[in-house]
């Protein structure tokens, strides 16, 4: 399966700058063990060293929180888009005016 | 049984609007000893304590900055009548902007990320009545910035725009008031003040109040290790558009603090010390923790900017 995969900001230094990207897999795990293979370094940012999907990352299969499907097990389709949002981290800086 | 006829601890008073009194209560807030956690320095002699800011009205540190910067807008003109206030925020400052609205009676517009916990958004928009304007999470809080700048240079004469990352009186709130609470309350013993750095208005201002007052205080920035994050409220500058009134050579040093070090830290203020705090708040103790294991006698002062306890138990979801 094919989806789009929506880069958080900071995770975009391993994506080349990319805020979209595309993977395949069967499910979100398969899915972030693509973007590993094309991203090294990727998954150590998503999960805890006890395997675990990091709390305050959150990731939507289009608009559903996979925490109430089955987390990482959660099966995706051609054309769906998975967002990697973080929790809110604090405020940013100087905008050119 | 009348209301008049119940005792005068019982009787609930009818609120119909906020009273100006309320920002009255803004900053004194209580210095607090860590007294269990302290223990796993064996027999320093070091005293730690922590800053309750989220005894201010509005429940965090913020509620000094915003009302520091709309009062010196209003005295210099660039707030007036008729305007509305609108600037970006991921949480705290927006709760303190939309309570100080609701207050002096003016309009609070808060740009910030869809993401925000909804516990937060419910304060902000239904107790405050602010009007939210949501941006990308994707883009985290400079997303909301970048809104914000726009919706502001489109109608230049209806905002005042605040801009806390860019506003000196930030920092000033704190050097008049945190610093010198700070100093009383310690009575002048402070040697070492820990904050952590989002806006930096915190840092900057209190470690430039403290050092006035006795240049020997040293003062430590705290941030997350690493870009991507969960210790809400902080920035990694490093990866991040660096704010306007940070100033590296306000403080002493920088220490690095991880999310599940600050998390951990979170559950045991709450199971050691029975405060329920933010994660921003055990990253603070974790920075003063490394540093005191490192030094053999201090006074060591942390901020805890907010409690936050709907986002402690949630951990970050939302």
């Amino acid at each position: 399966m094919a989806v789009n995969v929506r880069i958080p900001t900071p995770l975009q230094k391993l994506t080349g700058g990319k805020g979209d990207v595309t993977a395949s897999g069967g499910n979100v795990k398969e899915v972030i063990d693509h973007l590993e293979k094309n991203y090294p370094g990727f998954k150590e940012k998503l999960y805890s060293e006890d395997g675990e999907l990091r709390r305050f990352i959150n990731i939507y299969i289009n608009e559903e929180d996979i925490r109430f499907i089955d987390s990482d097990g959660s099966q995706v389709k051609d054309g769906d888009t998975i967002s990697i949002i973080p929790a809110i981290a604090g405020g940013s800086g100087k905008i050119q005016k | 049984m009348k209301a008049t006829q119940l005792p005068p601890e019982l009787r609930v008073p009818v609120i119909t609007t906020y009273d100006e009194a309320v920002l009255d209560r803004i900053g004194n807030t209580p210095l607090l000893k860590i007294k269990n956690i302290v223990k796993d320095l064996g027999n320093k002699d070091i005293e730690i304590y922590a800053k309750a800011e989220w005894t201010n009205p509005a429940g965090s540190v913020k509620a000094r900055p915003a009302l520091r910067m709309v009062r010196d807008g209003l005295a210099s003109g660039a707030f007036k009548r008729g305007m509305e206030l609108i600037d970006s925020t991921s949480g705290n400052t927006g709760v303190a902007y939309a309570l100080i609205g609701r207050i002096l009676g003016f309009k609070v517009n808060l740009v910030l990320p869809s993401n925000v916990c909804k516990a937060r958004k419910g304060i902000m928009a239904k107790q405050f009545k602010a009007n939210l304007i949501l941006s990308d999470p994707m883009e985290q809080s400079d997303g909301a910035i970048k809104l914000c700048r726009k919706l502001y240079q489109e109608n230049r004469d209806k905002y005042f725009l605040p801009d806390q990352y860019n506003n000196p009186s930030n920092w000033m709130a704190h050097r008049d008031t945190t610093a010198r609470e700070i100093f009383e309350q310690t009575k002048g013993r402070v040697t070492h003040f820990f904050a952590g750095i989002g806006t930096s208005g915190t840092l900057m201002g209190t470690s430039r109040g403290l050092k006035a007052l006795n240049s020997g205080v040293k003062s430590y920035a705290v941030e997350p290790a690493e870009s991507l994050h969960g210790i809400e409220g902080l920035k990694h500058m490093e990866s991040s558009i660096v704010p306007g009134i940070y100033d590296i050579s306000v403080y002493d040093e920088k220490i690095s603090v991880t999310t599940d070090e600050a998390y951990h830290m979170v559950s045991r203020i709450e199971d050691e010390e029975g405060l329920l705090v933010g994660t921003s708040s055990g990253a603070a103790l974790v920075g003063a923790m490394k540093l005191a294991a490192r030094i053999d006698k201090g006074v060591l002062v942390v901020i805890f900017p907010d409690s936050c306890e709907e986002c402690v138990v949630a951990h970050g979801e939302f």
